[in-house]
């Protein structure tokens, strides 16, 4: 199973941005610990959603090709607390993308409210790792993944990528 | 309008202390960039990605940091130490780096020190002043 942060896109420009919504809700059972009667998304999880709309936006613009890892959170600064019952939009933007990696910069919202600023660096790791074994499939893009963007991308699925 | 060798470098500075977190004073001529600075190899192209947008150049990664090449080709390594056809190799791909002290002893793993604030400015200075 893959923790997925993102319920869905609501944009998907196609190497160059995406929007993404998470609704978040009090049935995420880690919120009754984090914390006990103060329930908060963890900043963490912020991170990973914005890598997983920032991940697919980079991924999709090699055609999945490349398996794309977060290779480095270069700023990552939030202003509020997200609570049960927010919607949070994730902004993400390529800056900069080469063979072997890119770069990202990203924003959490809620309404017109900011949240957070993310901004990210990936690694194609099949470009960067040379001479290190990793599974032929690409273990990063999976079903799971592909069907968030059904509607803005004609998708493939994960076994006609590694074909 | 030709930029000074001191501005490449001011601007080289802000480039360093944004993508490894330095502090200002951190960022000297002869830091090394994995040694003193702490890069990491992901860092390298964080590195490359901001010095195009800051100078407004494209920098061939392999250009401006071209080691992982020359050690992945086993005609150019041999017993943890350039070949001579390692260190020709090296000479010609580096032009912007002083190589007299590491030609006595081309240890692989002093490959890294060769990777120096001032060699990014000297690579700098010939890319926009070209």
């Amino acid at each position: 199973m893959r923790w997925i942060w993102i319920d869905k896109f609501l944009e998907f420009k196609s190497g160059q941005s995406a929007v993404a919504l998470k609704n978040v809700t009090l049935a995420e059972e880690h919120l009754h610990d984090h914390f006990p009667g103060f329930p908060i998304m963890p900043e963490c999880l912020m991170i990973e959603a914005m890598a997983q709309t920032a991940g697919i936006l980079v991924g999709e613009a090699r055609n999945f090709e490349e398996k794309v890892i977060l290779a480095k959170v270069k700023k990552a600064v939030f202003y509020h607390y997200v609570c049960p019952g927010d919607t949070i939009t994730l902004h993400a933007q390529i800056d900069s993308i080469a063979p072997e990696a890119a770069s990202i910069e990203g924003e959490i919202m809620r309404g017109d409210e900011r949240i957070a600023q993310i901004s990210l660096m990936f690694s194609h790791i099949d470009n960067n790792l040379a001479g290190k074994q990793f599974p032929e499939e690409n273990f990063v893009f999976t079903d799971m993944f592909n069907s968030l963007l059904t509607g803005f991308v004609e998708s493939k699925t994960a076994s006609e990528q590694v074909e | 309008m030709a930029a000074t060798r001191d501005e490449i470098f001011e601007q080289v500075k802000d480039v360093l202390v944004d993508a490894l977190g330095l502090d200002d004073d951190e960022v000297t001529a002869e830091a090394t960039l994995m040694g003193d600075l702490g890069a990491e190899s992901i860092d390298f192209l964080d590195i490359v990605f901001r010095l195009e947008k800051a100078f407004d150049i494209k920098v061939p990664r392999e250009e401006l940091f071209p080691a992982e090449a020359v050690l992945n080709n086993a005609d150019f390594v041999s017993g943890g130490k350039l070949t001579e056809k390692g260190l020709a190799e090296i000479k010609d791909k580096m032009p912007h780096t002083d190589l007299s002290e590491f030609e006595q002893d081309p240890d692989v793993n002093k490959i890294a020190d060769l990777f120096t604030v001032d060699a990014i400015v000297n690579f700098i200075e010939n890319k926009v002043n070209a």
